[in-house]
Formats: C-alpha cells, sequence, structure tokens
C-alpha cells in the first residue's frame, strides 16, 4: 500500500502532506525532515529511487522533481516502483489540468483542491483511479457542489473580496 | 474585539479567508515574525470557530486545518467543531469538516463516536460525492468500534452501481479488515465476486479488488489459494497492467506454497514479459519469476535477458531495478550475476548512490572462498577512490560479508588479517569498531592466524601517525591487546614495549589508553619471565598448555618455534640472546619513566593498571640492577622474588581465551528466589542517595575484550594496600543492604551462585554444567578443508550456537492471523484441519485463534466433512462438481448468503486441486 504522499519544495518547506496510516505531528516533521535530507544531497539526473526505511525494512521512496517541488511517494513491497512513477505522473497531469500550467504557488493557495484531487487518485493507501480524465471529472462535480451553497447565500465574506 | 467570547457580527464580516492567511505567512519571514502572526492567527482562529455561523466555522477550521498540516499546529481541540461540520447540509462544511478529520483525527480522541451516526448516514447518502467523503475519511480514522458498526454500510455498498462508490468502497475495505477482522465473514464474498467485473466501467473496481487481495496475501498467502483459479483468469484475460502487477505480486506469493500452481502460472507470465511494452509490467514478470519461480530455467533465462536490456538501459531508474532484478537471481542463479559481471563492476562508480550502493550489494553477493581475495583487491581499490561514505560502505559489506558464518570463506586467515589492517589505513575509514572485534574475535578463534595478527597489530602500533585519526583508536586498542595477548609470537617484544609507550599514545581516550597499558603489563611480564625463567617458561607452559588443549603449543623459545609450523619464519631469531641483563634493564627503566607520570592520572581504570605495571617493574628492577655485577649466577634468577611473582602471573596469562556466545548470559541458571520481573521504579529512591561516580572513570570497554586474567593479576596486586579499605566498604554494603534487602540476592544463594558460575570462556571446564555453556568440544571445530588447496584452512572455533544474535521471527499481526482465520471460514468453510489435500490444512501453529471461530461453528460442519472427503476419492466427481460450483457461484450467492454460505463454499473448494492437477 501507499503509505504516505508528500509534496515539498526545493527549501523543504511542506506544501501537502498526507499520511495513509496515522502519524503524530512530531513524526511526521521528522519524516519530512529526512526525506529533505536526503533528497537536496542528490545530484540531478539520478535515479527516481532512495532506500527509505522510514517505516520499516521494507518501505521504499520515489520522488519526482517538477520545477522547484519534489513529489514524493512512499510504499511498501505491494506496490511496483515504475507503476508509482506512473502514478505521480497522473497527479502531475491532473494537477497541471485543473490550474492549466500548475506551478508552486497554486498547490501554496489551493490547499483544498489539491487534496480533493489526491484523494479521488488514492484512498486509504489504494490507488482507485488512473486516468487523469475521470479525476478531473470527479473534481469539477466537486467544485460545482462546493459552489453552491445549498444552505445559506452570502456574500463572501474576506477582506480581499471587500477589495 | 471581543476577548474570550464568540466572535462578534465585525469578525465574522472580516473574517480571513485560508487565501489571506496564506498571503500573511508568506508575507511573514519564517522564524520569529511568522510565528508570532500564526499565533495571533490561531487567537483569531480560536474566536471564530466558536461561531454558530457554519460558513465562519468552516472557514475558520479550513484555516486550523492548514495550519495543522503544513505548520503542525495542534488542532485536537478543535475535534469537535470538526465533528460538527460534518454534519451540515452544506457540501462544502461537510467537506471541510471530513478534511479536517482525516488529517487530524487520531483513534484516542474521544469524540469520534460522536461521528459514527453522521458518516453511517453519508455512507448511505445519494450523493455519491458525500459517500465518498465519508469513505475516504473512514480509510484513514477506521478504528475497531468504527469498523464494527459500519461494517453492514460498506457492505451495502460493495453492490453499488456506481462503479465510483464501489471501488472506494473496496478500497476502504482493507482498513475496516485490518481492525475488524470479523467483518471478513460478512463482506469477503462479495469482494470475491467483484473479481469478475469487467468492462471499462469496472476496469478501476476491479484494480481495487486485486489491490485489496494483494494487501491480505502479502501478510498471509495461503489463505487465498483457493482464489487462484480467479486470479489465473485474470492474469491470462486482463490487458490492464495496474491489475496485472497485482495478481503477478499474489502470484509470487502463491507460488512459493503449491508448486503445482508455479507450474501453470509461470508460462502466461513469460508471455507476458514477451509482449509487455510497459516496463513496470515487465520488471514485475522479471521479480515474479526471480523470486517465486525460480526453479523454472526457461522463465529464468527469459527474465535475466529483460534484467540486461535494463542494465543496458540510458534510463538510470531502470538500470537500478536491473541490478535489484539481479540481486533477487543471485541466491539462485548466480551465473546470471556473474554474466553481468562488467557491468556491475562498472557500476560501483556510477554517478548515482543508489545504483553503487545496489551494485556493491551484488558484488558482495558474487563472493565465495575461491574469488574473496580477488574481489576484495578490486573493492579495496574502489574504496580508496570514492567518497567517504560510499567508502566506508563498501568497507561495512566487505567485513560483513567476509566474517558471515564464522569467516565461513574465509581460508587464508593470514591474508584477511593483513586485509584489516590495511582497511585501518584507509583515510575515511569509520569501521574501526567492527575491525576491532574481528581483530580480537580471530585472534580468539584461529590459533594459526596469531603470529600474523601480532605482525599487522605491530604495524599498526609503530605508526605514530595513527595515533591522530580518532576514528581508528578502535582498531589500535584491538592492536594493542592482541600484541599484549599473543606477545609470544611477536619478533621483537621490546619494539612493541615503545610503541606501546611512544609519547603520543596521551592522544587515546582513557578506555583505550588503559588497554595499551595492560598490554604493557603483559609484555613486560612475557619478558621478565623469558629472562629469568627461559627453560622453566618452555617446559611448564608446554605441560599446561598441553593438558588444556592438545594440538596448540604454547611456544616461547626458539626450539618451540622450530616445531611449531607456523613459527617456524621467526626461527631467524634468537630469543634467548634478545633478553640480555641490559635490554631487560632498558625496558624496566622505560616502562618506569613512561609511566610514572601516569600514577596521578583522574582516570581510574589508567591508574589502577599503571600501578600494576609499575608495581611488578619496580620489584623486578630492585632485584635485577642488585645483581647487575654477578653477571655469572644466572642460576639464582630462580630464586628472585620476581621470579615467583613472574610465574604466577605468566601461568594466568598462559590459559587461553575463547570466544563467548551471546546467550551465554541467558544460559546462566536464575538462582532460587531472585525475581527478575520486579518493579525497579523505587530504585530511583536509592540510588538517590548513593554517588554515582562519573560513569566515564570506570571500564568503558567491552567486558568481551578484558581479559578475565587481568582480574585475577590485579588483585593479587590489589589485595595488600585494599584491605584496609575493604574493610570499611564492606560495612556500607551491609549498611546499604540492610536498607534496601529486596534488591539483593539472598545472602546464602548469592555464595553459591558466584561460585557456581564458571567464567564463561574457561576452556578448562569440562564439567557437565558447563558444558553447553561453552563448548569448545572436537566437534564443535569446524575443519573445512579444500582437498586441492596447497594449504588448509586452519581450525576456527565455532561455537555449538550463539555465535551470533538470534534472528528475530518475524511476528505475524494478530489482526492477520484474525483476518486469514477468517477468509479461510468464508473460503473452506471451518474444513481447514480435516483434509490433506488442500495445502491449508497443513498450517498449524498459527492456529489459536482460528481454533477459536472453528469451536464456534463445529455443530455445522459434519455435513460438510462428509461431502468433502468424497471429493478426495473421486476425481472424476470432483470434476463435475467443479462445474457446477462456478455456475453457482454467478446469481445464487446473494440470496443464500446467509443461511447457505458454507455449503456453497464447500461446494467450490474441490475447484483448487482440479485447477492445479
Amino acid at each position: 500500500m501507499i503509505r504516505a504522499v508528500i509534496v515539498i519544495n526545493d527549501q523543504g518547506k511542506p506544501r501537502l502532506i498526507k499520511f495513509y496510516d496515522y502519524q503524530p505531528v512530531e513524526k511526521q516533521q521528522e519524516i519530512i525532515r529526512n526525506i529533505y535530507a536526503v533528497l537536496c544531497s542528490r545530484a540531478e539526473n539520478v535515479s527516481n529511487f532512495v532506500q527509505d526505511s522510514t517505516f520499516g525494512p521494507d518501505t521504499r521512496l520515489v520522488y519526482k522533481t517538477f520545477a522547484t517541488l519534489y513529489f514524493i511517494v512512499i510504499f511498501d513491497e505491494s506496490e511496483n516502483e515504475l507503476a508509482i512513477l506512473d502514478l505521480m505522473q497522473v497527479f502531475v497531469e491532473t494537477l497541471d489540468k485543473c490550474f492549466s500550467n500548475v506551478c508552486e504557488l497554486d498547490i501554496v493557495f489551493n490547499f483544498n483542491k489539491v487534496h480533493t484531487i489526491l484523494d479521488e487518485i488514492i484512498l486509504g493507501g489504494q490507488v482507485v483511479e488512473m486516468s487523469s480524465s475521470e479525476v478531473i471529472k470527479a473534481v469539477d462535480d466537486i467544485s460545482r457542489l462546493e459552489k453552491n451553497p445549498n444552505s445559506i447565500v452570502r456574500v463572501q465574506k474576506s477582506i480581499s473580496g471587500w477589495q | 474585539m471581543s476577548g474570550t467570547g464568540g466572535p462578534s457580527l465585525i469578525d465574522s464580516l472580516f473574517q480571513r479567508t485560508l487565501d489571506d492567511l496564506i498571503k500573511g505567512i508568506r508575507l511573514h519571514i519564517p522564524g520569529a515574525s511568522q510565528s508570532t502572526f500564526i499565533s495571533k492567527s490561531l487567537d483569531e482562529i480560536r474566536r471564530e470557530i466558536k461561531s454558530t455561523d457554519l460558513q465562519t466555522k468552516s472557514i475558520a477550521l479550513q484555516k486550523l486545518t492548514y495550519l495543522h498540516s503544513l505548520h503542525h499546529i495542534d488542532m485536537s481541540w478543535a475535534a469537535f467543531h470538526a465533528v460538527e461540520l460534518t454534519s451540515s447540509s452544506s457540501f462544502i462544511h461537510k467537506k471541510t469538516g471530513y478534511l479536517a478529520a482525516s488529517l487530524s483525527f487520531r483513534s484516542s480522541i474521544d469524540v469520534l463516536l460522536l461521528l459514527t451516526n453522521q458518516l453511517r448516514k453519508d455512507l448511505g447518502s445519494n450523493n455519491q460525492h458525500e459517500v465518498s467523503l465519508a469513505l475516504e475519511c473512514l480509510s484513514v480514522i477506521c478504528t475497531p468500534d468504527f469498523a464494527r458498526d459500519l461494517t453492514p454500510d460498506i457492505f451495502t455498498l460493495l453492490t453499488s452501481s456506481k462503479s465510483f462508490i464501489k471501488k472506494k468502497a473496496i478500497a476502504c475495505l482493507l482498513m475496516v479488515f485490518s481492525q475488524y477482522p470479523d467483518a471478513v465473514r460478512v463482506c469477503f464474498k462479495r469482494l470475491v465476486e467483484n473479481l469478475e467485473s469487467a468492462g471499462d466501467n469496472n476496469a478501476q473496481v476491479l484494480a481495487a479488488t486485486v489491490g485489496v487481495f494483494c494487501e491480505l496475501a502479502t501478510k498471509e498467502p495461503r489463505s487465498y489459494l483457493p482464489l487462484a483459479p480467479e486470479f489465473y483468469r485474470i492474469l491470462v484475460e486482463s490487458r490492464n497492467n495496474w491489475v496485472l502487477i497485482k495478481v503477478l505480486k499474489i502470484f509470487a506469493q502463491l507460488g512459493k506454497l503449491e508448486p503445482r500452481l508455479a507450474k501453470k502460472v509461470v508460462e502466461p507470465i513469460c508471455d507476458h514479459m514477451k509482449r509487455s511494452e510497459a516496463k513496470s509490467l515487465v520488471f514485475e514478470c522479471v521479480r515474479t519469476v526471480v523470486s517465486s519461480f525460480y526453479e523454472y530455467e526457461f522463465a529464468v533465462k527469459l527474465a535475466v535477458e529483460k534484467i540486461r536490456e535494463f542494465l543496458m538501459d540510458s534510463d538510470l531508474n531502470l538500470r537500478y531495478l536491473g541490478l535489484q532484478g539481479l540481486l533477487l537471481v543471485a541466491p539462485h542463479h548466480l551465473w546470471a550475476v556473474l554474466e553481468n559481471k562488467e557491468v556491475v563492476i562498472k557500476s560501483l562508480s556510477d554517478v548515482d548512490r543508489n545504483i553503487k550502493l545496489e551494485a556493491l550489494r551484488l558484488v558482495m553477493s558474487m563472493v565465495s572462498d575461491d574469488n574473496v581475495v580477488e574481489i576484495c583487491r578490486v573493492l579495496i581499490g574502489y574504496a580508496l577512490k570514492s567518497d567517504p561514505e560510499f567508502c566506508n560502505e563498501i568497507l561495512r559489506s566487505m567485513l560483513s560479508t567476509c566474517s558471515r558464518n564464522v569467516y565461513e570463506i574465509i581460508i587464508d586467515f593470514d591474508w584477511y588479517v593483513s586485509l584489516l589492517g590495511e582497511m585501518a589505513r584507509i583515510p575515511h575509514c569509520q569501521n574501526g569498531e567492527e575491525i576491532e572485534f574481528q581483530l580480537i574475535d580471530i585472534g580468539m578463534r584461529v590459533k594459526d592466524v596469531r603470529p600474523e595478527l601480532v605482525r599487522v597489530g605491530r604495524d599498526l602500533l609503530i605508526d605514530p601517525a595513527l595515533l591522530g585519526n580518532p576514528f581508528i583508536h578502535r582498531i589500535l586498542s584491538a592492536a594493542a591487546w592482541v600484541s599484549g595477548e599473543y606477545i609470544q609470537f611477536s619478533r621483537n617484544p621490546f619494539e612493541i614495549m615503545e610503541a606501546l609507550l611512544q609519547p603520543r599514545t596521551n592522544l587515546l581516550p582513557p578506555s583505550i589508553r588503559s588497554v595499551y597499558i595492560h598490554s604493557t603489563f603483559k609484555v613486560l611480564s612475557f619478558c621478565l619471565h623469558s629472562f629469568l625463567l627461559p627453560e622453566e617458561g618452555v617446559n611448564s607452559s608446554l605441560i599446561k598448555v598441553d593438558d588444556i588443549e592438545p594440538g596448540f603449543t604454547y611456544s616461547e623459545s626458539e626450539q618451540e618455534f622450530t616445531e611449531n609450523d607456523h613459527a617456524t619464519s621467526y626461527s631467524s631469531m634468537h630469543k634467548g640472546d634478545t633478553f640480555t641483563q641490559e635490554s631487560i634493564v632498558n625496558v624496566l627503566t622505560l616502562v618506569i619513566t613512561s609511566l610514572t607520570p601516569l600514577t596521578e592520572s583522574h582516570d581510574v581504570e589508567i591508574q589502577e593498571r599503571v600501578r600494576n605495571v609499575l608495581g611488578l617493574a619496580q620489584l623486578a628492577q630492585e632485584e635485577i640492577c642488585s645483581h647487575h655485577d654477578q653477571k655469572e649466577k644466572m642460576v639464582d634468577k630462580v630464586d628472585l622474588k620476581t621470579s615467583t611473582i613472574v610465574r604466577l602471573i605468566n601461568e594466568a596469562f598462559s590459559e587461553d581465551l575463547g570466544p563467548i556466545p551471546f546467550n551465554a548470559q541467558e544460559r546462566v541458571p536464575i538462582p532460587n528466589g531472585l525475581v527478575l520481573e520486579d518493579n525497579l521504579s523505587n530504585l530511583d529512591s536509592i540510588c538517590a542517595d548513593v554517588q554515582l561516580p562519573i560513569n566515564e572513570s570506570f571500564s568503558l570497554i567491552k567486558p568481551t575484550f578484558l581479559p578475565t586474567d587481568g582480574d585475577s593479576t590485579s588483585n593479587q596486586q590489589n589485595e595488600e594496600d585494599s584491605e584496609v579499605s575493604a574493610a570499611e566498604s564492606t560495612s556500607l554494603l551491609a549498611e546499604h543492604r540492610k536498607r534496601h534487602g529486596l534488591f539483593y540476592l539472598p545472602s546464602d544463594t548469592n555464595k553459591k551462585a558466584s561460585s557456581s558460575f564458571p567464567p564463561a570462556n574457561d576452556p578448562k571446564q569440562g564439567d557437565n554444567d558447563v558444558e553447553d555453556l561453552v563448548k569448545l568440544t572436537e566437534e564443535s571445530l569446524v575443519l573445512k578443508r579444500k582437498p586441492n588447496l596447497s594449504r588448509p584452512r586452519p581450525v576456527v572455533v565455532k561455537l555449538d550456537e550463539g555465535d551470533r544474535l538470534p534472528i528475530t521471527v518475524k511476528k505475524t499481526d494478530e489482526n492477520d492471523d484474525l483476518i486469514s482465520g477468517a477468509v479461510r471460514d468464508v473460503l473452506l468453510g471451518n474444513e481447514a484441519t480435516s483434509h490433506s489435500n488442500n495445502p491449508s490444512g497443513r498450517r498449524k501453529g498459527k492456529s489459536h485463534s482460528k481454533d477459536k471461530v472453528e469451536n464456534s461453528e463445529t455443530s455445522s460442519s459434519s455435513k460438510r466433512r462428509s461431502k468433502h472427503r468424497s471429493h478426495g476419492k473421486n476425481v472424476e466427481e470432483k470434476d463435475e462438481n467443479s462445474e457446477k460450483s462456478k455456475q453457482k457461484s454467478g446469481g445464487r450467492h446473494k440470496s443464500r448468503r446467509r443461511a447457505d454460505g458454507h455449503i456453497d463454499v464447500a461446494v467450490q473448494k474441490p475447484v483448487i486441486p482440479d485447477f492445479l492437477l
């Protein structure tokens, strides 16, 4: 199963953290720090795999760099490394389509939506969708539902909204 | 702003959104100013979240969830608000609540129970996205309670007409099973039915189902053997790579259990390997073949071909995986590695660390007693060229490979010992501890190598440059110990004495310096012995040692050396001439002048040892110098006081030290009346009134490496001057004992115990009690000689057991056990124990949980049992039955699930042997 999906930038700042087995906050921080330390010491154009013992001896880590971001997936022996690389491609493609030319800022400012997208692809550590068009369909549906406040209708209350 | 109360209208109107929060955080420089901003925002959130307006509350929770997830702010206090929002009728509020729950809840939160009803309601919602929110949340925060209460709801979802929901329900099932194994009884058959999903709409349903089975089978494969026909069908029919990969993983597990199954699936796997364009699938096929179906030559050949393609690819990922593949082939088909030797060796200098590491592992897998010398030479070359980190990685794997199974692959120990010496001199070497251990270990185990060991030790000791490198201090410690312990093999003991006393030894940490000093003591007593009692030394030690260890001669004189095979090279040295009056006097002066300053050392260990050495040296100096004039009266030497003492000391030292098994401690019987399980927490109060000295001042050296004979000599020497203090300490001890008697052994057992525990490494002890403590008997000496070798492998002392730490057996999770028990019940009824042709019947030992289950249902099993026996006897009938069962499995399951479930399965079960044959 997939144990975690993490996105951090090249400064080590986390942009997306999703653990599929519960980890206390301190442990999460430690894991991310360790991963960042390993990743930033790796040269460019090397393989995308890192032997990882974060969750025990059989876990593996695959990462991919896109512009300023590291996409990281941690998983165990019931996943295939190359298939996970494909999966990351699907995830990034979907982000790309949802935010048209995704960049780090999109992920920074769309915390909720990025989670929505991820949840359509992986549930409980299991991959439930590999087609990015299906994911986008579901995400669009959800956005429509979100925008239709069937209880209270109000002006959006934000400072920026008033400006 | 309204302090602690609820938010005012103004607050609500001007509430910051999540976007505002993020912008704010970005405006502030990380550090103090950012954390001030965050804590200010947190105060706002605390106010806003109490709002009765759900919109305000929702935005507050969004912000809090963000801060929790990416800035690690605690939000356990807001759990109730999250639960509250999940019950909102507005989708966005609900979603916010669920996201917060799934990112922050853990099983200990007390509001979890409040969520059960809401989850149930949402699992039954008409809106598929609400169902999906609930499933996602459940898959992360599932507890046994949730799983138990919600199993029926998830069961309903498994038949949903929407594959969007079905796939998610299936994925969620895995978590439910692991939390509540009984859910298997309810849901398993529907899960199995989903293996038959086909068509584009259902592709993801099938993928999710196979994924769940893959997870389950990884934990405990045997229970899923009966499903092999289903998996086989998918293997042959499916064109979805994701599904195929998972099925291959399942077969990799099942194939290990059932050879007949392997025969059947190996061809389709090869077909996939040949045909598929997808590297992921090809690699999975390769991995499956080489790890589970390695007996099928043609498949392995094909797999190795594919591995070679991977190795030749320009893509580093593929090269890395290719090396991993080779590593999997290695144990059964070493030829595959040898065939690709060049690529592997070349990969040692790859830019990618991962690839280098894999290559290193592969190289190590090739090592055998024939090529170990050659490979180590190559590796040392690479180690010198590599960066420090990888260099040490190389050294580490060399050390662990060579020492595997008590140096199994080493034939020429002289070479190996000098290799260890060479490693110590590699600039980046940081494996001091392991090298130290091996140098001493080999010294104790392999007698024939001791002369070479002493030579290697000498080379390390006399090099003053090495003392400046803290990483190899441990190695020097071993060198010093070896030189002291086996000084009789030294070409020139005086040289070693000088090396041990050189001024730069003050760079050593106290623990190692005390080893140096103790070795000085041994060297000194050896020199004195050889000088004062040359003849007696030979005779007494010869006889004595022969008593203990036939075949080993403790040789000290030239005569002896000529008799000893390995010592012949040293025969050119005339020991008798070395130990002249003058040289001994020089040595004594050297010892006294260099060690006297250390009598004031702050380190207890050093101080004590120095005093021991000086005690002997001063006595000897007095007596020998006074006889300086009467050179002719050599005979008198025997009568000197020094001679008596030296004789005693030498006798103590001449006992051979042997290796100690790791479990020696465990074998010591626990004395009567000693309670080891007692809670020692009130020891703290006792320790409080005992002023513990600083730890460092006592021995830091592993007790293994401290010769026991050291104790006996120091006892001898200390007895006199410590008598006074002894009385004092006895009274103190008695007082302490009176106050804290609980933690002392009863006094009579204490005495008995201490006298009945022999030193673990004392080879003289042949008594029955000790027999199993250390068994240095003939049988345990492994003589592994190659007939065609010019030089036989020396004897390596091996202990019967306990040479290495016992490997801990991988414990199966109790839940896994329960799951598989339940699975077996569903699939096979509970016949598992009654029949012989089904492999699941073989599984024993783990069955405690299963038994429980079985007992509860034995009443209904007799019918099925009789039915089964008939299957066992008649093969043709079985064929028919399996046909029928296949038809049946289509439609009737659902209606008859509860009533006839077991009978259905019992009929289905014989499909396996049928399929396998």
